[in-house]
């Protein structure tokens, strides 16, 4: 940025919402991913749509780099700045601008915190499924950048599938409107949908418009041991198999059920290989068949206990292991790399069997636990960054954890994005012709690379023209 | 900053360990829970920010610059990121061990030295300076000063802050307490009351209530005259040593007393009490008589709930609702007992508040030094308090009490501020039974 900028910026948003010192600059020069960071040059938190239009006009004259962040709860490096330039918060556009309950549809601005949405439709009898780790603090913003996901995916699908319409800034600074209120739209390129999750480097999110359903009006909870995994393994596809779609079908293996036994001392039996969290919903009368239905599959697949709710307590107290899953495992050492690679649901158990011995193999500590009924899994590894050899075999296990998941016919990311940490590998799953596509899409959108450049792998490949020998 | 095995005098926890620093996963769910977040929207202002610059500063990329000294006094230490942190990480704790890294390394105001190291450990000095105070109240200057709206010609910040220290009593309680007071109708208990300078000085007539309350129910009550400072203040801006030297004399001032509990009315000295054990642990010759001074620490609602209590109370008519000490609910884990006692007076109609447990934003000196952000932490528990429609906001926390009373004459709500204790002993005094006398 030339020595315009400063008096240019303050004048958009005020200098009040213009950061340049030393200690903000370096709380934005990160996000929730370990092990990344950049600083930026400043940091800016514009107000509305015409703000936001007019600092993407001012970086394209002036050629600086622009990066939208909401709460920095990324996992993969998108929110971070890497080629200097703006951090563009946008978290003081936070206000729910409608819900409609006749056409059950909900309008926001990007910087609401989902839990914030969830709280608000739910007190009107309605539902906003997704629901990431993260929902306490981050935006539906950020939800869309990246297409968030969560633990209902499995029965409720992702962000993805309820955005039906946005307002975006394109990195020249147009703004667009896609989408709309209506159930069935067709008209022109879905370009809804090609904004969803493109982390940031296709456009600026300034207005959400979601689907929403009814919020069903019960549930139950089961909580289940094996001693073996693939008996676990075999239930999940099992409940499928047998039509019922679980809300929430999640796993530990063994490692985390140790570290969560540590830290919150449930009386998890260490022996057990695999833990699986059940969760159905719905109306009364198939919440309870379901429930039977999966209780009876279970034992069919020699669990060797069954706990199933009888109230919302019961239900929030059995789900108490899957949530201290990751606090249980980030306890164990300072640096948590958690990963989530995903696999097809009849692989979950030959996954999280490479997993292990990759573990072995690196003699590194990972933890896996994650969503079983929909293949995204959650290896997490505990290392202690201070540590380079440690760091060195992390890489090498990463690696071939993404190789194992690409083998078995997966992705590199079911809900964290690619960014920065995972672009490495990109050719590796989109190979030539994808990797083209996507430069061509982004050049035509983004001719002056302004828009959180340097992520997934696209300026690299653009350069190099080809995924090069290093990804043989 | 890294562990570097030098004992500087400290307690080497207190040095910020890199270790603990390095544990924050940076996941952002303290952010949802941090007051000065909420208020100020920036990362800075946050528990995840503040790590990040002390981490920074420890791997020499930051100096302590005056932008780093005024980050790390932004904390209102409420402990409501440790209390969601799925790391573990005590970030209220790494602040302060920061301030007293801060303290040790940089040059302070002459004004800092004179207060932590010439008023608080002397409770005859500190009753002096508070004289200006007693003056500008009693002869009539205040209501003056209001009535011909003087106070409007100082900028709001100062006008407002004239109006918060609520009327003192006529001289402080520790000069007219009896050092023992005995138990009503027979002795059960021989407890210690830890007087705290706020409540001796400020909320006399409260802790004059909490002490009847004691005797009523059976115990003899314990108030050296020599106690000073608990030492949280001191602590709270970064000095260390004088904050341990404080916890020593009272550690040496309760064992010559010889009481089985040391009972408080004030969140923080019971919060801080609590904590001289960690405090000195690594001082030889306090180690254990610490970590024992701290065990018998009990707040005067904790102790009341664990005694059969005498539950004859007299009928007191009211809609209260009870905002959470950040030193109580989480500095003790004190919540429930509190509740308890209020729920047992008959004719209360006990309401709960949204984000009850959410600071207020006084944070002992925070409303002076940050009067902006203190004030719109403050506006949000006031809206939650109006919500609920009551009368009464009850507190167990001097410098949460005379924040409320400030956001209740802002808000101009018609509700008053008060210690549940206050409303326990009003309770006892309106008890009609025969045979049982209470004390004045």
């Amino acid at each position: 940025m030339g020595p315009k900028w400063p008096a240019e910026l303050a004048r958009i948003v005020g200098k009040d919402h213009l950061l340049t010192t030393k200690e903000d600059l370096i709380c934005y020069g990160f996000d929730a991913t370990p092990l990344i960071g950049g600083l930026p040059q400043a940091v800016v938190m514009p107000e509305s749509t015409e703000e936001v239009a007019a600092i993407l006009r001012l970086a394209n004259q002036e050629g600086f780099k622009v990066v939208p962040r909401g709460a920095g709860t990324n996992l993969s490096g998108g929110s971070v700045a890497i080629q200097g330039g703006l951090v563009m918060q946008l978290t003081r556009l936070d206000r729910i601008l409608e819900i409609d309950t006749e056409n059950l549809t909900a309008l926001v601005e990007p910087g609401v915190v989902t839990g914030n949405l969830h709280t608000a439709v739910e007190a009107k009898g309605l539902f906003y499924p997704p629901d990431p780790g993260s929902t306490a603090v981050s935006t539906l913003g950020g939800n869309v950048a990246e297409n968030a996901g969560g633990l209902r995916g499995l029965k409720y699908g992702v962000t993805r599938d309820y955005v039906i319409g946005l307002e975006v800034v394109l990195p020249t600074g147009e703004v667009i409107t896609t989408g709309g209120k209506t159930v069935k739209n067709v008209t022109g390129y879905d370009l809804t949908r090609l904004m969803v999750g493109s982390e940031g480097t296709l456009g600026v999110i300034t207005r959400i418009l979601v689907r929403l359903i009814p919020r069903p009006p019960s549930r139950k909870t089961m909580l289940v041991y094996y001693r073996c995994l693939g008996d676990a393994a075999e239930t999940v596809s099992s409940i499928i198999s047998h039509r019922v779609i679980p809300t929430t079908l999640e796993f530990l293996d063994n490692v985390t059920i140790r570290c969560v036994e540590q830290y919150i001392h449930a009386g998890l039996p260490l022996e057990m290989e695999a833990v699986l969290l059940i969760e159905v919903d719905g109306s009364p009368s198939i919440v309870e068949e379901d429930a039977a239905k999966v209780v009876r599959i279970c034992r069919d697949h020699r669990a060797a206990e069954i706990q199933v709710s009888r109230t919302p307590e019961d239900s929030f107290r059995l789900a108490a292991s899957r949530r201290a899953a990751l606090p249980a495992l980030a306890r164990m050492r300072p640096t948590t790399v958690l990963e989530d690679a995903t696999v097809p649901r009849s692989q979950v158990a030959p996954m999280v069997r490479r997993i292990q011995q990759i573990a072995r193999k690196h003699d590194l500590l990972i933890g896996t636990f994650g969503h079983a009924g929909d293949g995204n899994l959650h290896p997490t590894v505990l290392c202690d960054e201070r540590d380079r050899a440690q760091l060195e075999r992390l890489e090498k296990a990463v690696r071939e954890i993404f190789e194992a998941a690409l083998e078995l016919g997966g992705t590199l990311s079911g809900e964290h994005g690619i960014g920065l940490s995972k672009a490495l590998y990109m050719p590796l799953e989109m190979k030539n012709a994808g990797m083209k596509a996507m430069v061509a899409i982004k050049r035509a959108l983004d001719p002056n690379n302004v828009l959180n450049p340097g992520k997934m792998y696209i300026d690299e490949y653009d350069r190099h023209q080809g995924p090069g020998s290093r990804h043989q | 900053m890294a562990n570097d095995g030098v004992n500087r005098g400290f307690a080497p926890r207190r040095v910020p360990s890199y270790d603990e620093v390095l544990n924050c996963i940076r996941c952002g769910l303290c952010l949802s829970v941090c007051p000065t977040y909420r208020e100020a929207g920036t990362e800075t202002n946050s528990p995840r920010g503040r790590i990040a610059l002390i981490r920074a500063a420890a791997e020499g990329k930051l100096e302590l610059s005056p932008n780093f000294v005024d980050h790390m006094y932004r904390c209102t230490n409420c402990m409501a990121c440790a209390s969601v942190c799925p790391s573990g990480v005590q970030a209220h704790e790494i602040i302060l061990d920061a301030r007293v890294e801060i303290d040790s390394k940089l040059p302070q105001p002459p004004f800092k030295k004179w207060i932590f190291e010439g008023l608080l450990p002397s409770a005859r000095k500190l009753e002096a300076a508070v004289w200006p105070l007693r003056l500008y109240q009693r002869t009539g200057l205040r209501w003056l000063a209001e009535k011909t709206g003087v106070l409007k010609l100082l900028p709001r910040h100062l006008g407002d802050l004239a109006t918060v220290p609520p009327t003192l009593s006529i001289s402080p309680l520790r000069r007219w307490l009896p050092e023992v007071t005995p138990a009503n109708d027979g002795r059960k208990y021989r407890v210690g009351f830890f007087l705290g300078c706020a409540q001796s000085l400020l909320f006399a007539e409260s802790s004059a209530a909490t002490i009847r309350v004691l005797s009523h129910n059976g115990a003899e009550v314990v108030t050296p005259r020599g106690t000073l400072c608990c030492g949280m203040p001191a602590m709270a801006y970064g000095d260390l040593d004088t904050a341990m030297k404080l916890a020593r004399h009272n550690i040496d001032l309760f064992e010559k007393a010889g009481v089985e509990a040391i009972v408080t009315d004030c969140a923080t000295c019971g919060e801080f009490g609590k904590h001289y054990g960690e405090l000195l642990k690594h001082d030889p010759g306090y180690a254990e008589r610490a970590a024992a001074y701290s065990e018998k620490v009990k707040d005067i609602s904790q102790f009341l709930v664990e005694i059969p209590m005498d539950d004859r109370l007299g009928e007191v008519k009211a809609r209260v609702t009870y905002h959470d000490p950040c030193h109580l609910v989480r500095g003790q884990g004190i919540s429930a007992e509190p509740r308890v006692l209020l729920k047992k007076i008959p004719g209360i109609d006990f309401v709960e508040m949204k984000e009850s447990n959410w600071c207020c934003g006084g944070a002992g000196t925070y409303m002076l030094t940050h009067y902006e952000m203190s004030m719109g932490i403050l506006d949000r528990k006031m809206a939650n308090a109006a919500a609920t429609g009551a009368e009464v906001i009850a507190s167990g926390c001097p410098v949460c009490q005379m924040q409320l009373a400030h956001g209740v004459r802002r808000a101009r709500l018609p509700m008053k501020v008060t210690h549940p204790i206050a409303l326990l002993d009003q309770a006892y005094r309106r008890q009609k039974t025969t045979g049982n006398r209470q004390q004045r």
